[in-house]
Formats: C-alpha cells, sequence, structure tokens
C-alpha cells in the first residue's frame, strides 16, 4: 500500500501548490448559480423551486471544469508513464487519483453549498436533501469522470468533448438527485432515491477503475 | 466451433463478405421498404382515434427500435475488439456509429411530427423523447471521440471503451428518465398477450421494421467496406482491386498487372 499512500500525499500536495486551479471552480461554481436568479427574476418561490436543479447542473459544469487537473499534469510531465510502470495495480492507482480529485475539487463545493442554499431560499429540509445527494452522488461525478479523462488526456482539446462525453452519462444522477431534494421539499421520504443513487456509486467504484486504467493505458499507447 | 469466425478477423475476408451480402440486404432492403412504406401509407386502415396521423407509425416505429439495435450492435463490436483485438470489429464499431445516429434523428423528427397534432406540441419533456436525445448524444460522444484521435488504431480502442459506458448506461437512464416523466404511449407490439392493433396495421408495421434493419445493414456493408479500404490502402489486396477497377474503367489492358506479392 505504501507507494500507493505515497502517491496520495503527492497529489494532495502537488493540488494544494496549484491554489488558482483549486479555486477556481469554485468560483465557476458561484457565478452560475449566481446567474440563475438574474435571468429568472428574484422571486424567493422560482428560486426555491429550481435550487437543487440549479445547484447540481452547477456542480456538474465545474466538476468537468477541474476534471482535466486529474491526469493531465501527470500525463504531460510523463510521471503516468512512470505510474504505469511501476507495477502497482494500476485500477488502485486510477481510485487513488479520483479520491485525491474528489477531496481537493469536490468537497470545496459541498462546503460552499450552505451558502448558496441560502441564495437560492431552500429550507432547511431541502438542505440536508441536498447535501446527502451531492456526498453520495459527487464521487460518482469524479469515478466517470476519470474514465473520459483518461480517453482524451493525450488529445489537445479536451474540454468540449469532454462535456460531450460525460453531460449524458450524468443525467440519472441528475434526475434522482434533484427529485429527492424535491420529495424533502414536501417533507415526504427520500430513501428510495439516495438509495438508487448509493447504488449507482457502488456499480461505478467496482468497474470505473478497471475502465479508467484500460483507458489511460490506450492513451499512453 | 468457432473456426469458421476467425479468417475475418482479416480485413480482405470480411471485405468479401460484405461484398457477397450486399446485393442480398440492398434488393431485399429496398423492396421490404418499398412495399412496407407504401403498405403503411396507402392501405393500411386510419386509426379511429387518431385516423391518418397515426400512419407516421410506419416510420417511427422503426427508426425508433433501430436506433437501439445499432447502438447495441456497435457495443458488441466494439467489445468484441477491446476484449480479442479484432481490428475489424472497432471498423464496424466505427462503421455503425453515423447510421444509428441517423435513425434516432429520424426517430425524433418523425416523433416531434406526431406530436404536435397528438399532443398539440412539438416537444415535450417526456421520457421516451429525452432517452432517445440522449441517445443521439451518446452517438455523437462515440463518433467525435474517434474523430479527435489520429491514430486510428488508438481512436477504435478510445471509442470502444466509451460505447460499452454508454450502452451500460443506456438502460440507468431509460429507467430514470422513465420515472421522471411519462406522455408517451405504452408499448404497443411487444406485450406478452395479444398486440394491441389489428393485424392490418400490425403487419405492414413489422414488414417496415424488417426493411429497415436490411437497409440499415445494406448502408452498413457499404461504409464497413468503405472504412476497411481507407484503412488498407497500402495493402496489396487493395491495391490489386484498385488497379482492376481502373483497367475495367479506361479498357485498357496494357496497365502494368499489380503485383501478387502477399
Amino acid at each position: 500500500m505504501t507507494p500507493l499512500w505515497a502517491l496520495f500525499k503527492r497529489d494532495l500536495t502537488l493540488a494544494f501548490h496549484q491554489r488558482a486551479e483549486l479555486i477556481q471552480p469554485l468560483i465557476f461554481f458561484m457565478l452560475v448559480v449566481s446567474l440563475f436568479p438574474l435571468g429568472v427574476g428574484p422571486n424567493p418561490a422560482t428560486l426555491q423551486m429550481i435550487g437543487p436543479g440549479v445547484i447540481w447542473v452547477a456542480a456538474i459544469l465545474s466538476s468537468l471544469m477541474g476534471l482535466e487537473r486529474l491526469f493531465r499534469d501527470d500525463f504531460q510531465d510523463g510521471s503516468l508513464e512512470q505510474l504505469l510502470l511501476s507495477g502497482s495495480a494500476l485500477p488502485l492507482v486510477a481510485l487513488v487519483k479520483v479520491t485525491t480529485h474528489w477531496l481537493t475539487s469536490i468537497l470545496p463545493l459541498l462546503i460552499l453549498s450552505p451558502l448558496l442554499a441560502l441564495f437560492l431560499h431552500l429550507n432547511e429540509a431541502m438542505y440536508w436533501a441536498l447535501l446527502a445527494t451531492l456526498i453520495l452522488g459527487t464521487p460518482l461525478l469524479s469515478l466517470l469522470g476519470a474514465i473520459a479523462v483518461a480517453l482524451t488526456v493525450g488529445l489537445n482539446r479536451g474540454g468540449v468533448l469532454l462535456a460531450l462525453l460525460l453531460v449524458p452519462i450524468f443525467i440519472p444522477l441528475l434526475i434522482f438527485a434533484t427529485s429527492a431534494v424535491d420529495a424533502a421539499a414536501l417533507s415526504l421520504p427520500y430513501n428510495a432515491q439516495l438509495a438508487i443513487i448509493g447504488a449507482m456509486l457502488l456499480f461505478a467504484l467496482a468497474l470505473a477503475p478497471f475502465a479508467t486504467a484500460y483507458a489511460l493505458r490506450v492513451s499512453q499507447n | 466451433m468457432w473456426k469458421w469466425l476467425h479468417p475475418y478477423a482479416k480485413t480482405e475476408k470480411s471485405y468479401q463478405l460484405c461484398q457477397t451480402l450486399l446485393p442480398w440486404f440492398s434488393v431485399f432492403g429496398l423492396f421490404t421498404l418499398i412495399v412496407a412504406t407504401v403498405w403503411g401509407l396507402a392501405f393500411a386502415p386510419a386509426d379511429y382515434q387518431q385516423s391518418d396521423a397515426f400512419r407516421i407509425i410506419y416510420i417511427h416505429v422503426p427508426s425508433a427500435i433501430l436506433s437501439k439495435m445499432l447502438y447495441s450492435s456497435m457495443a458488441i463490436a466494439a467489445f468484441i475488439g477491446l476484449v480479442w483485438q479484432v481490428k475489424t470489429a472497432f471498423m464496424a464499431m466505427i462503421a455503425l456509429a453515423p447510421i444509428g445516429a441517423m435513425v434516432t434523428f429520424v426517430s425524433l423528427i418523425t416523433g416531434a411530427v406526431w406530436g404536435k397534432p397528438m399532443w398539440g406540441t412539438w416537444w415535450e419533456w417526456d421520457a421516451r423523447l429525452t432517452s432517445q436525445l440522449i441517445l443521439l448524444f451518446l452517438f455523437f460522444g462515440v463518433m467525435s471521440l474517434y474523430k479527435s484521435f489520429d491514430d486510428q488504431q488508438q481512436a477504435g480502442k478510445a471509442a470502444g471503451v466509451m460505447a460499452i459506458v454508454g450502452v451500460i448506461n443506456l438502460p440507468i437512464i431509460h429507467y430514470s428518465v422513465e420515472w421522471w416523466n411519462t406522455l408517451h404511449q405504452g408499448a404497443t407490439i411487444l406485450k406478452m398477450d395479444k398486440p394491441s392493433m389489428p393485424p392490418e396495421m400490425l403487419w405492414p408495421l413489422l414488414l417496415a421494421i424488417v426493411s429497415w434493419a436490411l437497409v440499415s445493414g445494406a448502408i452498413f456493408l457499404l461504409r464497413l467496406q468503405n472504412e476497411i479500404i481507407r484503412r488498407e490502402i497500402k495493402r496489396p489486396w487493395v491495391l490489386a482491386m484498385v488497379s482492376q477497377v481502373q483497367d475495367v474503367n479506361t479498357g485498357d489492358n496494357n496497365s502494368p498487372k499489380p503485383e501478387q506479392a502477399q
């Protein structure tokens, strides 16, 4: 486990060295959310209705912004090739990468979410549901995103292609997450939605690292 | 047991197989397409509720069924390519993708045209429409990922991974969207007990589905042949074939014969 632990620490250290890259998706997240009250009007009832969806869409978009960082630098400076040759199980390497990515680029969004819930007039029940779906759902963004990033890392123009590949795949997550928050707004139980998101997460956790590892091999040729 | 399959991993064999199958698929495809369309559009009885507007079913339903089938075939081809490292399978995959995208597009357009008189709106965020739209995006994703690579072997593998990820997601997308919102009518043909459609309407529909499958098959064979030629342009058998065609076209038998080197 030691090489993986070393990789984990290295990735965290590197991420904290590049503060700008860490903060940009956060600012983007806030910007997207604050565009909606300006676009649809400041009526609290409207904002409360669209709020969960808006926060989730913004989270998906900003995770897309930050995803490229997952393998890009390692690919460019050749450390990815070293990882491939290192003899550690590549799916585990991918899993470590995904974990550090989630900790550094998605977790801050979660910490910021109460503020945004306030912006959009979500009530307390809705906020707890939103937080639960974010905690369960955002690792799924990182896991699935890693596959697409690994596939496109060798290409020069990754950004739009990444969105085209990933957004259709994220749709079920968006649907279940927002429907959980909607259920919470009506003070209905939302365990079912959480269970489905959890199931999708476990499923992805079991398969996505292998797909990512294969994709990395393809990209590295 | 599977030995007869092995030669088709070679592009030359696959090319010849396409060449043999193509006339059958095109002739039967065109024939059944004409019969089914004329039968469905002109002779099938009108619906008691939707009157003549229902006739678009003879284009809408085949295209919708074919779109899912083509995506699955594409994913199966990708799977074969990734697992057994068959080069031809990736060519088949990328030959299928644009046909699938086109068929999906047709089903969306005809759905919109049908939706206008029936539901009173061109577009409704209904479950099946939405999942069809997502399917279109999945096709586009595979195609554009393939196009972004210079190395075609790498492109095939990458697009193959994406196609398989998509096919795992397809049922999840389908059921999530279904749960989210449904306006579309339920299945008509594939009911276990009795199809809720009189046989005079059902037969042309089934024929239309078969004809669409055959025509898609014909287009697929053509595209696969093109793809093989494009990739293997430097191979002796392709060069030999090209110069034969040139000979026939110019009527000139004096041009140097291609080398028979392997």
